[in-house]
């Protein structure tokens, strides 16, 4: 591409020479979007190179000539100051033109407008709910329908956060997530988006999507994605401390592929309630419990259990999680959450097995050695 | 020059028993109500802002000078992110252009002081206790505000710090400032000109900062109702951003934004005005286009309070609302675009020389464009979807705000500063930092444009690898930016207490305007007796002799 090799250029001799060592990782890096995989990428693509060549040749034109005239027209080159300063002739032009390039622009970029915000036809939905710091998907109608999980940061790019030999090692270093959102190739897919909390923004750079999570209200938008493969994004409105720390990864599968994922999902879901039957024993729900604080809980409350004074309480020595009268109470802010407060409702989040395991890893853990245990029967009764 | 002051202050107060010199001591400055006085007190008070945020900034590039989270936790870098643009918008950028406007309005105008010159002290001794009651929250239990400096509902009401109630306050306080000092300007413009000075005499200056002082009265009460919303919202259970009593946290965004975009262009009309009295100066030749650059300023201010929903294209507007939206933004870079014309043919065919002011002119009118021409890509809906909180914005608002804005100010302090202090700054000092200041400042903000297409969101302490060349530039870009502000202090001491003295009134050769018919230094009360129309015919900058 012209324009890929222009920026490169222009890089290297503007920008190389300040870095002591070049680095390979320039090679994996565009100067420029991406085209995308789908129809609105691809024009959004298209109207950002239009606009770009149009800027690159307001700024030629108008540089070209101050720079013209600061080489030729210096005192010190015994130039002599004219005296015009007035042309109504010129003011005129110098506003019309723009304006009709302008009106250039505003024709294509109209049309892609009107296209990107019509929503009907979906042959699938998928609703997309932001929570302090991951994502929710429920696939809401077609083959999908009933699938619901959570998408939360890999537990790889969290110990790669501090620890650079992780992070080094990580390709996909706070682009990955533990359970990715699985969509067919080909669809015409329909995504609403919503908040459980505050302002979140959905964005896959290559879909062309990106849309704001709103708390209370709903958002749409939708893709035709072209091409199987995995696609990375991030979320992009500033939604608390952990905001850069929730990726979303999207893998697009051949639709026969896709349909063996569904049923796969669905299998899946029935075994996961099947486990909250039985009784676990101590090890086990530590070791569960464990896993689970670390994905929901750690991110406020701190992975040592210290959480942060004046903004998240902490779990080493609270009355609550410590006190053999109060654990009624501990289940219930983690069911129900509270109101008012960071604290979510975990209850349509985690399984019954899930919330047992980490109200009992949060009972012995960080130095509360309670010795108590809560079985999954316990949470069902609970609920 | 002081035994000049003094015989003009002999002269004109002869007659009286009371002294209006300056006060000995510390208490001069506290009780001034001299225009200069209360200007200096500003811009020493923006400066001290600029380097407490740009400090700030320092922290913000240092933790994204690698991938991993090395110097600061998430929450302390949002509180910085927050801060940082917070004190830059309010105690650096504003100040500093109400100070010029109090230093420089009146010799301008050929008026004795302000209008309303207890209230101009009052305006000014708001702001170091707003600054200190915004600044002092980060010393607070939960810490300071962390949810950007746009505040965004509900992360700043319900999921906000304690402190954010002081938070409030503090911007109350600063609104409140702003709106004295704009009242102010619009009194001393309407009622202290000259009589001789008709309203298409004034400079440019004077009429880029009338203008902005309408903006700033329509604006300011706008913010002051977001936050004392946000104020009932967090504590007298209201629900004006919470939809779950029936509010809407999306009002906030039009709220604030109705507010927030005839902001940007309070921050940088006032620059358009000092690079109109620049230029004709070091190209020896008349404004060229006074009208219509006059026009263009009001058509920018009236369009600017129609275009506030451009910053929320993602809001999950109707489309009639974005398409709307859409055009009135890009319909302002025609105005915008007729001030850059201007400037150009105004240089077109002078005598130009390149003393400090105008290199930072030339400077302004070169990166302030491309600041412009990425913010007409942003106006277009569908590629804002993808240019929409990157890293791409982070570089357009800084091209329109730093190299736009601030460098207008500086340019403004090396124009003046001689006449103000009576002494000539270190041109080669000068000249040096300037070349340090534009080399860094592009090797800071324009990686970001790459960083921002290639996907990097804003407000993010930690990033994907591929993203760790260009944000390694930007840092040591920041770094050698942020230096060059020591400099500057330099050369602005030195100036003042060890600058070779300046003789002539015009202390440039060729510059127009009834400040360079004072004598140098400024006196301390600037024109007891009106000058004559034939004086501001010969001395406007923007009409042929």
């Amino acid at each position: 591409m012209l324009n890929n090799r222009f920026f490169s250029t222009l890089f290297k001799i503007l920008i190389l020479p300040l870095l002591a060592v070049p680095r390979a990782a320039f090679a994996e890096i565009g100067l420029n979007m991406p085209v995308g995989v789908t129809p609105i990428s691809r024009d959004i693509y298209g109207l950002h190179m239009t606009i770009f060549w149009v800027c690159v040749a307001i700024a030629v034109l108008v540089f070209g000539v101050m720079i013209y005239s600061m080489i030729n027209h210096r005192k010190s080159k015994g130039a002599v100051a004219s005296n015009f300063h007035e042309s109504t002739t010129i003011e005129l032009i110098w506003t019309i033109v723009p304006l009709a390039i302008l009106i250039i622009i505003a024709v294509p970029a109209t049309r892609v407008l009107i296209d990107l915000e019509d929503t009907s036809k979906a042959d699938m939905t998928v609703k997309i709910t932001g929570y302090q710091w991951k994502w929710q998907y429920e696939y809401i109608d077609a083959q999908g329908e009933g699938i619901s999980f959570f998408s939360n940061l890999a537990q790889k790019s969290r110990d790669g956060i501090r620890d650079a030999a992780i992070r080094n090692a990580d390709e996909n270093y706070l682009q990955d997530v533990d359970k990715r959102l699985v969509l067919p190739v080909d669809t015409r897919i329909r995504f609403l988006m919503t908040s459980n909390d505050v302002i979140h923004s959905w964005w896959v750079r290559d879909f062309g999507v990106k849309q704001d999570a709103n708390p209370g209200f709903i958002n749409d938008s939708w893709a035709y994605i072209e091409k199987e493969g995995v696609y990375r994004g991030k979320c992009t409105e500033l939604c608390g401390k952990e905001h850069g720390f929730m990726p979303v990864v999207v893998e697009v599968k051949s639709k026969k592929d896709y349909a063996k994922w569904v049923a796969d999902e669905k299998a899946a879901t029935i075994a996961a309630a099947a486990s909250g039957d039985r009784e676990w024993s101590m090890d086990e729900l530590m070791t569960q419990g464990a896993k689970v604080y670390s994905t929901n809980c750690a991110a406020c409350h701190g992975v040592t259990g210290a959480g942060v004074p004046g903004a998240f309480p902490a779990m080493t020595g609270s009355a609550i999680v410590t006190e053999a009268a109060r654990i009624g109470e501990h289940i219930d802010i983690i069911i129900n959450g509270k109101s008012g407060t960071a604290m979510q409702a975990f209850g349509r989040q985690l399984s019954d097995s899930d919330i047992a395991a980490v109200v009992t890893y949060e009972r012995n853990a960080f130095g509360n050695d309670t010795g108590e245990i809560v079985q999954p029967a316990a949470i069902k009764s609970a609920r | 020059m002081a035994t000049t002051t003094t015989e003009i202050e002999a002269d004109i107060h002869g007659h009286d028993d009371h002294n209006h010199g300056p006060e000995p001591g510390l208490m001069r400055w506290v009780k001034t109500t001299n225009h200069k006085d209360i200007g200096y007190l500003y811009l020493w008070f923006a400066f001290s802002m600029l380097l407490i945020g740009g400090a700030m900034a320092m922290v913000i590039r240092l933790e994204l000078l690698m991938p991993g989270l090395q110097f600061v936790e998430p929450q302390f870098f949002n509180q910085m992110t927050t801060m940082h643009g917070l004190i830059m918008v309010f105690g650096a950028i504003m100040p500093a252009f109400v100070g010029l406007a109090n230093i420089m309005i009146p010799p301008m105008i050929g008026a004795p002081d302000m209008a309303l010159p207890r209230m101009n002290n009052w305006s000014f001794w708001i702001l170091p206790f707003a600054g200190a009651m915004l600044m002092s929250t980060m010393f607070m239990e939960g810490g300071g505000p962390a949810f950007g400096w746009t505040f965004y509902a509900p992360l700043s009401t319900t999921f906000a710090p304690a402190s954010t109630d002081y938070f409030i306050f503090a911007v109350h306080m600063l609104g409140f400032s702003s709106i004295m000092g704009a009242i102010n300007i619009i009194a001393t413009v309407m009622n202290l000109r000259a009589s001789g000075m008709k309203l298409m005499d004034m400079p440019l200056f004077v009429w880029t900062w009338f203008i902005t002082a309408f903006l700033l009265i329509a604006a300011m009460p706008v913010l002051a109702g977001a936050v004392t919303m946000m104020l009932t919202d967090r504590n007298f259970g209201t629900s004006f951003f919470d939809a779950a009593g029936g509010g809407d946290p999306v009002m906030f965004q039009h709220i604030f934004w109705f507010f927030g975009h005839p902001e940007v262009y309070i921050m940088i009309l006032p620059a358009f005005g000092i690079v109109s009295q620049i230029i004709p100066t070091f190209a020896r030749k008349p404004l060229f286009g006074y009208s219509s650059m006059v026009y263009a300023t009001g058509s920018i201010a009236i369009l600017s309070f129609v275009v506030w929903a451009h910053h929320m294209f993602l809001t999950g507007m109707p489309i009639a609302g974005q398409m709307y939206f859409m055009y009135a933004t890009i319909l302002i870079s025609v105005p915008t675009g007729v001030k850059v014309f201007n400037w150009v043919t105004t240089m077109w065919r002078g005598s130009m020389s390149f003393e400090t002011p105008m290199l930072w002119a030339v400077a302004f009118v070169i990166l302030f464009t491309i600041g412009g021409l990425s913010g007409l890509m942003l106006g277009i809906v569908p590629a804002d979807i993808q240019y929409h909180d990157t890293y791409f914005v982070v570089a357009h608002f800084h091209y329109v705000l730093v190299t736009g804005a601030l460098f207008s100010i500086i340019a403004a302090v090396f124009y003046w500063l001689p006449k103000w202090c009576g002494n000539m700054y270190n041109e080669t000092l000068a000249t040096i930092h300037f070349w340090w200041a534009v080399i860094s400042v592009n090797v800071l903000f324009f990686p970001m444009h790459f960083l921002g297409l290639a996907g990097m969101p804003r407000r993010i302490p930690d990033y994907s690898l591929q993203f760790a060349d260009f944000n390694m530039i930007a840092s040591v870009g920041g770094f050698a930016f942020g230096l060059s502000f020591l400099l500057l202090a330099y050369i602005v001491v030195d100036c003042i207490r060890n600058g070779k003295p300046v003789k002539e009134a015009r202390v440039w050769e060729s510059a127009k305007g009834l400040e360079w018919t004072l004598p140098t230094p400024a006196p301390y009360h600037t024109f007891t007796e009106e000058p004559p129309r034939e004086l501001i015919l010969k001395e406007s900058s923007h009409t042929a002799h």
